[in-house]
């Protein structure tokens, strides 16, 4: 049992290790910081540039954030504060159930909702043309899939802040709503600021959902009606083929790395931070 | 009329509709999945594996993704609660209550929780080119089994530090080993570890990511580990990616089936943790 608990907490490093060892043929042939500014992606004539791909991550996993943000911020102050306890019970399974539901399942709701409306009604009040596989569209569908996370981790925070605190607000006249802005939303910044980091992160590596609705072209994306190409479809897609370019296997291997990187340390962050704060209600 | 007592009221009702665009996106997107699926969803779908020109629209139906979704989910269980369960156990009563090597353990867990699918799937794939494993059920098994661990030990370990504390005493006062203490303990979490693992089944059945490149994709059930297996998370991606309407809309016809299963494990999983906090002492 002792093994097992010390291969649990090995299984990150192996896990990250490896992906860097599978990586570094590419990092030695190039500069790593002309991999990740370089907007060159031609796998066949030797030109990685994962430009495209990064900003293409940061775009869709922005406009998630920007849409779910005020929705679960208002939903779970509205289930923590004002609803009886009959609206609260009837709320958790439709969380649940939101967050249970497959990628792939929120993808196909995408394509057949969200991607005709952007290309019949919203794109051509902007632009001339647009197929509907956008920025936009990825990030809509990201954000219905990272609010059930978000709400559940904000009423958990929004939870730990003491009754008598609240209680010595409405006991001097404030409504509850002043004790909303007041007291809680202050008291619980940290756990909120956790919260969206830990979202993020869930939005970087989110794969089937925004490949199946963000349109999988490399390029630099300049409005939200362009296509775009997140570093996990680059590698859902080009898996298969790869196999026979050693540099290109190394290369999306790297993509991996990185995603892993940056989720693990955002997911480290927040983590950590959500556990003081479970402490210090525990203590209190 | 104060202008706070306003206030008051109107975030009120911007509260309650941001709860209610909640409710509603989670039926719309179950609304749509069925509406566009059901006119194509037959016995057929369930029964048949794809025929001769069924990527072209003609007959068959997705046995061959069920199948093979049931044997890597069921093969990831396995494998899954042979570890799970000891490391729990070891966690909550083994070590000390305020053991430090326990937040570290579950710190790592919360964080491998986090690691994209995707991930998994390149490392579970760099894994098996390693091994010189080709696409199989075994690979997509063992895959599988690295995603859901990390939520079946969270949330069983959730669930063992409610368990009262003074049930492991009794039972120690008593003169039990703590092997057996640990059999009627695990007992008592009965309810709690079958919600672990539809919670986990969940997330494992729906995943596309993690299988796309280990357990490959065929028409066929697999008579063997070493044979690639269908999932049905490919297998609605494959057929919504051909041009043909009527494989599109069997593909909308096997979301139904998807969404019918998440629902069904999503509504027990519930029962049985609501089962679990009636026989808390």
């Amino acid at each position: 049992m002792l093994g097992i608990a010390i291969l649990t907490i090995l299984f990150l490093l192996v896990i990250g290790l490896s992906l860097f060892f599978k990586a570094l043929p590419i990092m030695r042939e190039k500069n790593l910081w002309t991999l990740l500014t370089s907007a060159n992606w031609k796998p066949f004539k030797g030109d990685f540039g994962f430009l495209p791909f990064i900003l293409s991550t940061l775009y869709v996993s922005l406009i998630a954030i920007i849409i779910a943000l005020p929705f679960s911020i208002l939903t779970s102050i509205y289930l923590n504060t004002y609803a009886s306890k009959t609206v609260r019970r009837f709320f958790e399974p439709v969380v649940d159930l939101l967050s249970g539901i497959p990628p792939v399942i929120y993808g196909v709701w995408g394509t057949l909702t969200i991607v005709p409306l952007i290309a019949n009604k919203i794109a051509p009040r902007f632009i001339e043309f647009s197929s509907g596989y956008t920025v936009l569209a990825g990030g809509v569908v990201l954000a219905v899939m990272i609010t059930p996370l978000l709400i559940s981790i904000m009423v958990e925070v929004f939870r730990s802040i003491p009754v008598e605190m609240t209680d010595a607000s409405l006991s001097l006249g404030a409504t509850k709503w002043q004790t909303v802005k007041r007291v809680i939303l202050r008291k619980s910044f940290p756990g909120i600021i956790a919260a969206t980091v830990l979202a993020l992160s869930r939005a970087f590596g989110e794969t089937m959902a925004v490949l199946m609705v963000c349109g999988n072209i490399t390029q630099i994306p300049h409005s939200v009606f362009d296509a775009c190409y997140p570093l996990p479809a680059l590698i859902a897609n080009n898996y298969g083929e790869m196999l026979s370019m050693p540099s290109y296997e190394s290369a999306l291997m790297l993509s991996a790395f990185l995603l892993f990187i940056i989720v693990v340390l955002f997911n480290g962050l927040s983590r950590f931070t959500l556990i003081q704060i479970e402490k210090r209600y525990q203590f209190s | 009329m104060l202008i706070k007592q306003y206030e008051e009221k109107i975030f009120k009702v911007i509260m309650i509709c941001a709860a209610m665009i909640i409710l509603g996106l989670l039926l719309y997107i179950i609304g749509t999945v069925f509406y566009k699926g059901l006119p194509a969803l037959t016995l057929d779908m369930v029964t048949k594996l794809p025929g001769g020109g069924f990527y072209l629209g003609k007959e068959g139906g997705v046995l061959n993704a069920i199948v093979g979704s049931l044997y890597i989910i069921s093969g990831s269980l396995v494998i899954s609660l042979f570890i799970s369960v000891p490391l729990v156990m070891y966690i909550n009563f083994y070590l000390p209550p305020k053991s430090i090597f326990a937040s570290i353990i579950r710190f790592s867990l919360d964080i491998l929780f986090g690691v994209p699918s995707i991930v998994y799937g390149a490392f579970g794939f760099a894994l098996m080119v390693y091994l010189g494993m080709r696409a199989s059920l075994i690979g997509g098994i063992i895959t599988v089994a690295m995603l859901i661990m990390p939520l079946m030990m969270r949330s069983l370990d959730e669930v063992t530090r409610l368990l009262s504390r003074d049930l492991p005493y009794a039972l120690l006062s008593l003169g039990a080993t703590k092997y057996e203490m640990i059999k009627v303990i695990l007992r008592q979490l009965m309810p709690g570890l079958i919600t672990a693992v539809l919670l986990a089944v969940g997330r494992g059945i729906g995943d596309a990511a993690t299988v796309l490149f280990t357990a490959g994709y065929t028409d066929n059930i697999p008579a063997s580990l070493n044979q690639p297996a269908a999932t049905l998370p490919l297998s609605i991606f494959f057929q919504l990616g051909s041009p043909v309407e009527e494989v599109q809309n069997r593909a909308y016809a096997s979301a139904i089936i998807l969404t019918v299963i998440i629902l069904i494990l999503s509504f027990s999983a519930r029962y049985f943790s609501s089962k679990f906090s009636k026989n808390k002492i």
